[in-house]
């Protein structure tokens, strides 16, 4: 089973975002790169599946970036990934939802999956699209928020979460899934790990081995950003005088009925 | 903490210094202090323990003998071992001295001076966690002079038998085994280099034994009170008529160059690890500063506070740079004992002195286990005198410089 697991190279989270106002697009220099985090479930539970399945189980991580960034991917290789297949080209740059997925589709119909593992959102785009597209230009089924899966008989078997409760959904055989938080934490690296990480391949691709018919980048999209604005800066707290404990009681309980929080 | 183009940590942009496979080590084990032992480590000092559970959890992730090769270690460079022991002190000196006895004390002895039926007994299952092991070298009269230690090691037959007392020995009474370095009737073989021999001759007979903590004789008594290093299992170790057998005896290491070449190893982690204090209470302060408001603006708008940060700021990535440097000279098989010394004694110091101003920013709450900053502050009193004297390693320096012994 070839298990192949999307992850996106963004900006270190925990770094102040900064938009250059000329390009609108995030700025990625003067930061460290860094694993989606949303994809480090994703790879958790990609490894989870292989170690299940043993045998001639793989697991292949698949990035859309800037060779400059390919590095990062050592990552997940230290963590357990088999191989990493990087698509770099200029030519990607500027590319909205629609024409990430269809180069990335491109991409890994070359690369070849049994099981497609994508997270579900991006820490810089957040747009939260990119699966569903996907799994259309590569005609696979899509099941999202997965909290558990198996592979049994060549078919897919997964338990969503929503928010009323848990669904199993069955589906064939090539197919993508998108993990939930509850997967399970992302394990660490383990030291042998980051020492055999570097032995490891990453294979560069690039529009010309996928011979494409439609334009990618700015020109293959159909959406722009037209307009961008930093969240409003939180306003200071509200503060109450009370008299005495009792009465600071009542008055953050009034607050929180307030808000229907209690 | 960082911002667009300037780090208020990491100022210099050290980190840019590093591999890929060094990042990832860096932000490996700072992910499992963040998760793992910054949530609980309040609560292991003040109850005064450390959970033996967390040695299986350090091996699992590779860190216990990680610079070591073959046995189940991952062969990784002496930089690698040095991020992972400052990400360690990060969180706390307790936990990186757990790693420190048993990667740099106990396995390394085992590692340089033992034989491969030795090596192969003990290392994969040290280097695992499911084995601790500790060192005992100091005596309750003989600190920073082990070459009068009393432990003695007589043969009967084939066998040896053991009789001493060992004090202040990190992971004593969970250990599992113990290297315990005795002095014997053994001639001087092998001494390490002719400007040692004054110090070989003294302790011509001492010899290293792997002493199972299951042995007949040998009994571990927990050291309390303590209030420095609390987050830690320090212990005395009593060898009563000790009997262990010929192959207990470490083939290779006579003299004091057998736990000094240790003791060499478990310094130069410190060196690093000091600074990872020094981060985490600079960080604190930083951070403090920016919020605390007094006289209606943040305590870090007023000059003296500004000064206080920035001079930890210079001396805690001076101290990283130095740290570097010396783990770049280890990996290239370059670095001299000495300038281990000039690391640990610079590193440790400035470190409480970081740590020290740290605490005066956060005034009363910097007395509190809430921040981390005493923790440190008071871990840091243990670390300026374990494995070397800040006194001892300035005679070292002192000795080079000036070609004049002042030790006695």
């Amino acid at each position: 089973m070839k298990i192949v697991v999307t992850v996106k190279l963004v900006p270190d989270p925990n770094s102040e975002k900064k938009i250059d106002p000329n390009t609108k697009r995030l700025v990625r220099t003067g930061v460290e790169t860094v694993l989606n985090p949303y994809d480090e479930y994703a790879l958790e539970a990609a490894l989870q599946l292989k170690e299940r399945a043993g045998g001639d189980a793989t697991v292949t991580v698949f990035t859309m970036g800037p060779e400059a960034l390919k590095e990062t991917l050592r990552k997940a290789l230290a963590m357990g990934a088999d191989e990493a297949v990087m698509l770099a080209d200029a030519a990607l740059e500027g590319s909205d939802v629609s024409a990430t997925s269809y180069a990335m589709a491109q991409a890994l119909k070359k690369t070849g999956f049994d099981l497609l593992i994508v997270g579900g959102l991006t820490d810089d785009g957040s747009t939260g699209a990119v699966p569903g597209a996907l799994a259309e230009y590569l005609g696979v089924p899509c099941i999202t928020n997965a909290r558990k899966a198996e592979v049994t008989g060549g078919a897919l078997q997964v338990e969503r979460e929503t928010d009323s409760g848990y669904q199993t959904v069955r589906g064939p055989l090539p197919a993508l899934l998108t993990t939930a938080l509850t997967f399970g934490e992302p394990r660490y690296a383990s030291l042998k790990g980051i020492m055999g990480a570097k032995k490891k391949p990453i294979a560069i691709l690039t529009l010309s081995d996928l011979g494409l018919d439609r334009p990618v980048g700015t020109d293959g999209s159909k959406t722009q950003l037209v307009n961008f604005a930093p969240p409003p800066v939180r306003g200071k707290g509200k503060t109450i005088e009370v008299a005495d404990a009792t009465a600071g009681a009542h008055a953050i309980f009034d607050f929180l009925k307030e808000k229907k929080l209690v | 903490m960082k911002t667009l183009g300037v780090d208020a940590v990491d100022f210099l942009d050290v980190g840019a210094l590093l591999s890929d496979e060094e990042r990832i080590v860096r932000d490996t084990v700072r992910a499992f202090v963040r998760d793992r032992v910054l949530p609980n480590v309040a609560e292991w000092f003040e109850d005064g323990t450390l959970p033996r559970a967390l040695g299986k959890q350090l091996g699992e992730l590779g860190l216990l003998g990680m610079h070591l090769r073959g046995y189940g270690c991952a062969g990784a460079s002496a930089v690698a071992y040095g991020i992972a022991c400052m990400e360690l002190e990060a969180g706390d000196a307790g936990v990186r001295s757990f790693a420190s006895v048993q990667g740099s004390l106990a396995m390394y002895a085992i590692y340089r001076w033992g034989d491969d039926g030795q090596k192969e007994a003990w290392l994969p299952r040290m280097s695992a966690g499911d084995a601790i092991g500790c060192f005992g070298l100091t005596e309750p009269d003989f600190g920073s002079n082990p070459a009068g230690m009393r432990t003695y090691a007589r043969r009967d037959g084939a066998d040896w038998v053991l009789n001493g007392t060992k004090m202040w020995i990190t992971n004593g009474s969970i250990a599992d085994v113990a290297i315990v370095w005795a002095n014997t009737d053994d001639d001087a073989h092998g001494r390490a280099s002719a400007a040692e021999a004054q110090d070989v001759r003294k302790a011509a007979g001492i010899r290293g034994f792997i002493v199972p903590t299951n042995s007949k004789g040998f009994v571990a008594n927990d050291v309390h009170r303590k209030l420095s290093l609390r987050a830690s299992i320090t212990s005395e170790l009593v060898l009563q008529d000790c009997r262990v057998p010929p192959d207990a005896v470490l083939p290779n290491a006579r003299g004091l160059a057998g736990p000094l070449a240790c003791l060499n190893e478990a310094r130069f982690g410190i060196i690093w690890g000091a600074m990872g204090a020094a981060r985490a209470c600079y960080e604190t302060a930083l951070d403090y500063a920016k919020t605390r408001v007094q006289f209606d603006r943040p305590i870090g708008g007023f000059q003296i506070t500004q000064q206080k940060l920035v001079n930890m700021l210079l001396e805690l990535n001076k101290g990283t740079l130095l740290a570097l440097h010396l783990g770049r000279k280890k990996d290239a098989g370059q670095l001299r004992p000495s300038q281990v010394s000039f690391g640990k004694l610079n590193n440790v110091r400035e470190a409480l002195a970081i740590a020290r101003e740290a605490r005066t920013i956060l005034g009363a709450n910097g007395v509190t286990l809430e921040y981390p900053v005493i923790r440190h502050m008071n871990n840091l009193e243990s670390v300026l005198t374990y494995e070397g004297t800040s006194e001892m390693h300035t005679l070292i320096v002192g000795k080079e410089i000036t070609g004049l012994d002042a030790f006695t």
